[in-house]
């Protein structure tokens, strides 16, 4: 028996935890770190150049909603990149399903439950068939779904016809990114998620204590779910407040009813990757496929399941743009909207390399993203400009991850 | 199942728990293993050596149903048994701790140690009883490498590797761990931890079929030695009986000077 069994219970200060962190910090499991600084510094940036044009209520709520499908997207691709593997067309798969949705909806008045549901299935069907492709005929993804990009950006352009659009009349999708949740809906939102954040924490805890295990004390818990709990508070504070420039016109306040929507997507991913055996398995297909082989895992099913996860949260992501223009155009998807995907995922952290990443990831590099084009565009950049920016914060991401990468090898076979 | 294999008394170490007569084993032309016999007796580490090329991967890759074979009687505990499959092999408690290790880097020891086999509570992951039953494992090996069991394997030593892929293969109440080479890759204080390790095992009751290139290594813990010589069975004797120019000699040629024939089988079918 080792020495640490002869005490029953494990109690960490707050002193070891902090210990640990910094260890995983030097052993180059970086985390969240780069990505909450560099948004940390983002922010403090174009306030200071921009002031209250940049922080004031109408512009953070902007910011959600330019944010909110990249952030699906990535969450989605983070998948794919946690095998290894690469999904080029999740851009175009968005906009044809979202134009599937379009379709069902406007020209053939389905109403929009079943419009939808169709649409995520056709989706999950696009990520089938690229899994198969990928895991059972064994071409690389990478070709797999370039082929894909260039298919669904002609399929795209049959759905619209060339130069149309397909219109967005139902109400409720619409919703989704042009209207707000009432501010005392967005207030029982806020509360019943910082209640659930501390019961879950407190419930790990309890369950922990119990088996004897090495447990970091009562007030890591106390501090974290303070933390979250201030986040959000000031968040719907913020959100509720008044932000139409005419009150008389049109009052505007309240949380985007998007918020709730990538917030259950983001518990929702996380949950399936930590706590059930498939997720642990993408993690083990992801860090050795040959030893999750050997293991008994399926590897082809694991591979199939994450590309056809990821094309399905793309249908999410290319609704989202939809509800957001009103329609689905030839654009839908196209441009920069994978390119933006994959670097939110890199920007918050997750590894190229395979193995290593979050949905929380998506979120958080979308959310860089999104402030460095809101905040460039706000202070009259040019496009040109954005692009060098964000190029550059996805280069440094990726060096991040690199070096990371290094110091864990290194610190790893002494 | 909360009980694991350090809380079984060592079996009887009369009869061998695992025995393979007249094995034989062809790859289209070339005729690998020429009539093996084998014996695995639990509470003993049997070495396993022979030079490049003499069958030693052929032979425990059939032992763990990775490839059939072509001839010959498998049998465990006594009785004849067919193993297709590396999960039929598992069923019967025989595990393999392959040379390359197959862990994840990425995850920790105790998702290293659960790989494939997780336990689960109302569907979900069972993290709590599965890290109980890591440690538990471990400390009944009396591995003190190990700090916490939630370190990323990527950054534990050689040794600690092997460690952690020795302690998942006795995890599942197994009978017969099979180690290929689990000293090569390490220095000099590594591998003798993982040679206390491997006595360990013997000394819990299992059978222990260890593969090595080093003699060193193979006088310090085996009870029993076996020599394959280009797919024959050319020895398998007591640990004690030999010396280390015998074995040499045993590995090089196929015969020993000053040795009568014992044990050993002539030439193969």
């Amino acid at each position: 028996m080792t020495t640490t069994d002869e005490q029953p219970m494990r109690q960490q200060s707050i002193g070891d935890a902090f210990g640990d962190y910094l260890t995983r910090l030097r052993g180059g499991d970086v985390g969240a770190l780069p990505a909450m600084a560099g948004l940390v510094a983002l922010v403090l940036v174009f306030t200071a150049l921009s002031g209250s044009t940049f922080t004031n209520a109408f512009n953070f709520s902007n910011l959600i909603l330019q944010g909110s499908a990249i952030a699906v997207f990535a969450m989605g691709l983070v998948f794919v990149l946690l095998l290894g593997e690469i999904d080029l067309s999740a851009g175009y798969t968005g906009g044809v399903t979202a134009g599937v949705l379009g379709i069902l909806m406007t020209r053939h008045a389905w109403p929009w439950v079943p419009a939808l549901v169709v649409a995520l299935l056709c989706g999950t069907l696009i990520g089938l068939s690229i899994g198969l492709l990928v895991a059972r005929l064994g071409i690389p993804s990478f070709v797999v779904t370039l082929s894909y990009f260039l298919g669904l950006q002609g399929l795209l352009l049959l759905e619209t016809g060339a130069g149309g659009t397909i219109a967005y009349r139902n109400n409720e999708i619409l919703a989704i990114m042009n209207n707000n949740m009432p501010v005392w809906l967005g207030w029982v939102f806020a509360l019943v998620t910082i209640v659930a954040y501390a019961a879950l924490g407190f419930a790990r805890r309890v369950t922990r204590v119990r088996a004897g295990l090495a447990t970091p004390t009562i007030l890591v818990w106390v501090a974290k779910t303070a933390a979250f709990a201030i986040v959000i508070v000031a968040a719907t504070a913020y959100l509720s407040k008044e932000r139409s420039r005419n009150v008389f016109l049109a009052s505007l306040k309240g949380i985007p009813i998007v918020v709730p929507i990538v917030g259950a997507l983001l518990v929702f991913l996380t949950f399936l990757l930590t706590r059930t055996a498939w997720g642990r398995h993408v993690y083990a297909v992801g860090g050795n496929a040959e030893a999750a082989r050997r293991a008994g895992i399926s590897v082809a099913w694991v591979r199939i399941s994450c590309f056809m996860m990821c094309s399905t949260l793309a249908t999410v992501g290319g609704v989202l743009l939809a509800s957001r223009t009103n329609s689905v155009n030839p654009q839908t998807g196209g441009a920069e909207t994978l390119l933006y995907g994959v670097g939110a995922a890199v920007i918050g952290g997750t590894s190229l390399f395979g193995g290593k990443g979050r949905p929380l990831d998506g979120l958080l590099g979308a959310s860089v993203i999104a402030v460095i084009i809101n905040g460039m565009t706000l202070q009259g950049q040019s496009q040109g400009r954005v692009y060098i920016i964000t190029g550059a914060v996805l280069l440094l991401a990726a060096s991040v991850d690199a070096i990371s990468r290094r110091r864990a090898s290194a610190s790893g076979r002494v | 199942m909360t009980a694991t294999e350090t809380e079984r008394p060592a079996a009887d170490t009369g009869t061998p728990v695992l025995s393979l007569r007249g094995i034989e084993k062809s790859f289209g032309a070339v005729h690998v293993l020429r009539g093996v016999d084998l014996d695995i007796y639990s509470g003993k580490v049997t070495a396993l050596v022979g030079d490049n090329g003499a069958g030693k991967s052929t032979l425990i890759k059939g032992i763990a149903g990775i490839h059939g074979f072509d001839a010959g009687d498998y049998s465990f505990e006594g009785q004849p048994v067919t193993v297709h499959s590396p999960r039929d092999a598992n069923a019967l408690g025989i595990e393999v701790v392959y040379q390359d290790l197959a862990l994840c880097d990425n995850l920790d020891v105790v998702h290293n140690m659960f790989l494939g086999r997780e336990m689960l509570k109302a569907r979900l992951l069972d993290e709590s009883t599965m890290e109980q039953r890591a440690r538990t494992t471990l400390d009944g090996l009396s591995v003190r490498t190990l700090q916490s069991v939630r370190t990323p394997v990527a950054a534990l030593s050689g040794g600690q590797r092997q460690t952690v892929a020795i302690a998942r293969a006795v995890l599942w109440n197994s009978k017969v761990v099979i180690l290929d080479e689990p000293t090569a890759a390490l220095g000099v204080a590594q591998t003798e931890q993982v040679l206390a390790l491997v006595r360990r095992l013997a000394d819990h009751g299992l059978g222990v079929l260890l593969i090595s290139h080093n003699l060193n290594d193979v006088f310090e813990v085996a009870d029993e030695i076996a020599v394959l010589y280009l797919g024959t069975m050319v020895a398998q004797v007591e640990a004690g009986e030999v010396n280390n120019s015998q074995v040499v000699e045993l590995i090089t040629t196929g015969q020993a000077t000053g040795r009568s024939a014992g044990t050993s089988k002539g030439e193969g079918a």
